[in-house]
């Protein structure tokens, strides 16, 4: 009746998982009833579940991301802990559990922070900076991000029913296998990125048909925001490579499920092509995850710079030259398979290729930054200590593109050094600063500034101390996911980077505590105008949060910083023209995003335990939820031209004010 | 009247539209048909031959695919190389362009490891 | 636009790449078919790989079958004559959803149908035949991608037929509203691209296959 589902499923001898799972359920619990009794249920349907608004929706990805963040690093917590006291003993984490634990953190952090932090940012921003209502496909959008935050609930069940994969976070063969994984580990990571990845690959979809065809008046492509050519160069990625991650997922689960033999030992399946096949999607995946980072630099630099981005062109030559080549590098992820030389040579030039792009990049950022007015904000932080730290990672990686280099340093601690330096340096520290620098146009006020440079110097600090020792480790020999070791003379190494993750962790509570500071102190940080920063870009044209519908008008743009031109213009000219306002249709709230989500879990939830029955009812409900949409009568719903011209006013009014206290600069 | 986006322009056209007359573009189609079965009823003849010099076959066949690809391509799909439609265009070549590096690359690299490496089961006998 | 009015809001003396005045977002069909294009195209990407799949693991029959020993072309050419006429008469479906001709609208989309069920009658009818002679997925790996793959079509195949099935009750329920040919038009891309997914099985693992 219920598959291979039994109360034994729970992990009641085992305290850890079984604690965090009774902690965060009754957070859950708690959180929900507080929502309910406080009437807030109603408001939270319509205004965000329902939501098809990409701003909204926006948001709701990166707070997905930000709690996911938590739980990828008490994942973290547990492993550097592990490692500071399994010195000639077991440590207290066995390892099947260890196993569990470094496979969940790679996987919550890859799939489940850093995708959703990046999509959810791009939702934010781009239709603004494009200067238009929302993204090409609204209601699809809230199916991805439902779709995600499925995969994302999905992993969290298997703490407390069941187990997680033992296998990594990509899940190599054989020991994925039935054969040498019977359990439902590697079946819950399989299910919830085949859902997780249907959300990514629609969001990819959206994006790229937003950025190529949904641009205002005169928005050619050289005068879009830098922001929107990463955005495009990162989805086409995702549009090109997640197929790759589906097709090879697929095949394993045909061998788990029905006994197919791709990827098993016997009956003449090929390991190897497994590895061959995830690192297509392997590599150009990372780069998803940090060209929008890229992105968000440009335009942070720029505005705290006070100028123009510096090469523009080659910015976007550059931008898309990561693009194409990025799919030229990956079996650099397996040199050591087996390839002959000259397989190797040409894998491991282009890998060094690569990296120039990345370099003009980063010239051009410090060209952006030199002799301009920089103000040292939060966002300009993260920016700066980016650029160092990339630049480091950057060159770890130069190394491991040299074949015989890599064939010492594969699966070592230098790798892991050197991808967190990329990742954490690149993409979070991106991420950090977009949600910084665009946290008021989404909400209104803007973040503690105090609290925010000390979560920065915080995580500087904790990422140093954290990873730095690791690539010494590495080069002493020590390989990655090692549950206890024997050797003296890591010991040192591995306490300090003990002490980097403690400093990370007050890091992390400095931004929790920041968002709670913020939050409290919201009227005291109001952002009045919409443009806090003395932004370039047209998001900073729309008040803050922005109306549902953006732009009252949609800007007629005549070059690139489109919205500085029209200061400028703003401050010459303070007449008023009477403006024609029109009703405006905006796309229609839909649980439709919601309720496919929640047949998606059901389905995953059964295919993972063998519950077929349920497989089916879920399979039925998701289809009549498609049936049911494709049926409705009205999709828009008309904003009348006299609630237009209201929000409209108040913001020019608001404007006004910023205009004329800025004088004629 | 503007829908959400307030747009009036054509700005190229959507993959699959074409302009015309009926009987023109029943014609259309009735062309791209007549080709794709030449090119089909030829690709069955040459993989069933003994006219044609062996080692070629593949080869022609592939051709011959990719040929009628091409012919649904352009008589039912309607891609163009019109100004209309450079999205279209720009869009699958990079399409094409990442199936071959996937295909190709993915071919290269198992030729390869095969070369290299002891086959499977051989392998597993040597963990024994 | 007068060549003047280019230079001015052509800064960096681009030229080719600025298009003359970006009119604004495009009409919905276009944004509609063009977002449905790059998912065909993503499809087209998932293919390739269970075709790499299927090339790398050519040989590994595991002391089973090959190919050449178990394709029927005869059944092979039938399966692509019912997809290759039901491609065309698709493309009848859409003039006459062009011209709001509701008869002949249905009556093509029903032939498409009947010619879609008759091609996955055939493929079921083979792999059966296939599985009941031991030669199943499970037997060796070259037979686990041959599954997968034409497999893979076949199954799309069948979501198309459940989608055509939609929009034949659509719109005999509600015309052809705007949406809906929105809809129809994203099928019809849909139904072609199965069709030329199938000219490079049939190519490549049948006929390549049996010559081999």
């Amino acid at each position: 009746m219920f598959g291979k589902l039994t109360w034994a499923a729970i992990p009641i001898d085992q305290p850890i998982p079984l604690v965090a799972g009774a902690v965060v359920l009754v957070v859950i619990l708690a959180v929900i009833m507080w929502v309910v009794v406080k009437g807030h249920l109603p408001y939270l349907w319509q205004e965000w579940i329902t939501s098809v608004d990409h701003k909204r929706i926006g948001v709701m990805y990166t707070l997905l991301a930000m709690v996911m963040l938590l739980r990828g690093f008490s994942d973290a917590i547990l492993m550097r802990a592990q490692q500071s006291v399994a010195f000639q003993s077991q440590g207290f984490l066995p390892p099947e559990h260890y196993n569990q634990i470094f496979s969940a953190h790679g996987t919550i952090m890859i799939f489940f922070v850093g995708m959703p932090f990046v999509i959810g940012l791009m939702n934010l921003v781009v239709p603004l900076q494009l200067g238009v209502r929302d993204v090409a496909f609204p209601t699809l959008n809230s199916v991805g991000f439902w779709l995600t935050a499925t995969g994302a609930l999905l992993v969290n069940i298997s703490l407390v029913v069941g187990e997680f994969a033992r296998t990594g976070w990509l899940p190599y063969p054989p020991l994925s296998e039935l054969t040498y994984s019977p359990g439902v580990g590697v079946d819950y990571y399989l299910w919830s990125l085949q859902i997780s990845g249907v959300g990514t690959l629609v969001a990819g979809i959206n994006l790229v048909t937003t950025v190529l065809k949904i641009r205002t008046k005169g928005m050619n492509y050289m005068r879009m925001p830098m922001f929107c050519w990463t955005t495009l160069a990162s989805n086409l990625l995702i549009v090109a490579a997640f197929p790759i991650l589906t097709a090879t997922l697929a095949m394993l689960l045909l061998d788990r499920y029905l006994g197919f033999h791709f990827f098993t030992n016997e009956a003449g399946g090929n390991v190897m092509m497994f590895m061959n096949l995830i690192w297509a999607w392997g590599h150009p995946e990372v780069y998803i995850l940090v060209l929008p980072a890229f992105g968000i630099f440009s335009e942070v630099v720029s505005t705290f710079s006070g100028k123009p981005l510096f090469g523009y062109r080659s910015m976007v030559l550059a931008t898309m030259a990561i693009c194409i080549i990025s799919f030229m590098v990956w079996l650099h992820h397996f040199f050591t398979m087996g390839a002959g030389p000259t397989v190797n040579a040409v894998f491991g030039i282009a890998s060094m290729i690569i990296a120039v792009p990345t370099g003009v990049k980063i010239y051009n950022w410090l060209f952006t930054m030199f002799a301009g007015r920089i103000r040292f904000t939060t966002p300009m932080m993260w920016s700066t200590g980016f650029m160092v730290t990339f630049a480091i990672g950057g060159l770890t990686g130069v190394l491991l593109a040299v074949p015989p280099a890599d064939f010492l340093l594969h699966n070592s601690l230098f790798l892991v050094a050197h991808f967190h330096n990329v990742i954490i340096g690149g993409v979070l520290f991106g991420a950090f600063a977009g949600y910084t620098y665009w946290f008021p146009k989404a909400f209104g006020f803007r973040l503690d500034e105090r609290l925010g440079m000390a979560a920065f110097w915080l995580w500087l600090s904790g990422f140093y101390l954290a990873f730095v020792p690791l690539y010494a480790v590495g080069f002493l020999g020590m390989t990655r996911r090692m549950q206890h070791y024997d050797i003296e003379v890591w010991r040192p190494w591995l306490m300090v980077a003990s002490i980097g993750a403690m400093l990370i962790l007050i890091a992390i509570i400095c931004q929790v505590l920041q968002l709670a500071v913020s939050i409290r102190n919201r009227e005291a940080l109001r952002d009045t105008t919409g443009d806090p920063w003395d932004g370039r870009s047209l998001e900073w044209a729309t008040s803050s949060p922005p109306p549902a519908f953006n732009f009252a008008f949609l800007p007629d743009v005549t070059g690139e910083d489109a919205y500085w031109a029209i200061k400028r213009h703003a401050t010459l000219e303070a007449s008023e023209k009477p403006r024609d306002y029109q009703p405006i249709e905006m796309p229609r709230n839909s649980p439709t995003g919601f309720v496919c989500a929640f047949f998606a879990t059901v389905m995953g939830f059964a295919l993972i335990w063998h519950i077929w029955w349920m497989v089916v009812a879920g399979f039925i409900g998701a289809f009549s939820t498609f049936v049911v949409f494709a049926w409705r009568d009205y999709d828009e719903y008309e904003i009348p031209a006299e609630e237009v011209a209201r929000i409209d006013r108040a913001n020019l009014a608001a404007r006004r004010e910023l205009v004329t206290a800025a004088g004629g600069s | 009247m503007s829908d959400i986006h307030g747009l009036r322009h054509q700005a190229g056209l959507a993959p699959g539209d074409e302009g015309g007359s009926v009987g023109l573009r029943v014609l259309v189609y009735l062309v791209g048909l007549g080709l794709a079965v030449l090119l089909t009823v030829t690709s069955f003849f040459v993989a069933g031959t003994d006219l044609v010099w062996q080692p070629s076959i593949p080869v022609a066949i592939v051709v011959l695919a990719i040929a009628q690809m091409g012919v649904h391509l352009v008589f039912f799909l309607h891609i163009t190389t019109g100004p209309d439609n450079t999205n279209n265009v720009m869009a699958l070549a990079f399409g094409l362009l990442i199936v071959f590096l996937v295909i190709g690359g993915s071919l290269w690299i198992m030729a390869n490891l095969d070369q290299n490496m002891l086959p499977t089961d051989q392998l597993m006998l040597m963990q024994r | 636009m007068t060549l003047t009015a280019v230079a001015r809001e052509d800064p960096h003396h681009l030229g080719v790449l600025v298009d003359v005045a970006h009119e604004g977002p495009a009409p919905k069909r276009i944004v509609t078919g063009f977002g449905f294009w790059i998912f065909l195209l993503s499809d087209i990407v998932m293919f390739s790989c269970f075709f790499a799949a299927y090339a790398v693991l050519l040989g590994r029959t595991a002391g089973g079958p090959s190919g050449a020993e178990l394709f029927n072309l005869h059944s092979v050419a039938l399966e692509t004559a019912c997809l290759l006429l039901s491609s065309f008469v698709c493309g009848m479906a859409s003039i006459a959803a062009d011209e709001r001709n509701h008869f002949w609208f249905q009556i093509a989309m029903a032939v498409t149908c009947v010619l879609g069920l008759a091609f996955l009658a055939i493929e079921f009818h083979e792999f059966a035949d296939l599985v009941a002679r031991g030669a199943g997925p499970t037997r060796s790996a070259f037979l686990s991608a041959f599954f997968t793959l034409v497999g893979c079509h076949g199954l799309h195949v069948s979501a198309g037929i459940l989608w055509l099935l939609t929009m034949m009750a659509q719109v005999f329920a509600k015309g052809f509203r705007a949406d809906i040919e929105r809809r129809f038009l994203c099928f019809a891309l849909f139904w072609h691209a199965l069709d030329i997914i199938w000219v490079a099985v049939f190519s490549v693992v049948y006929l390549i296959g049996s010559a081999a």
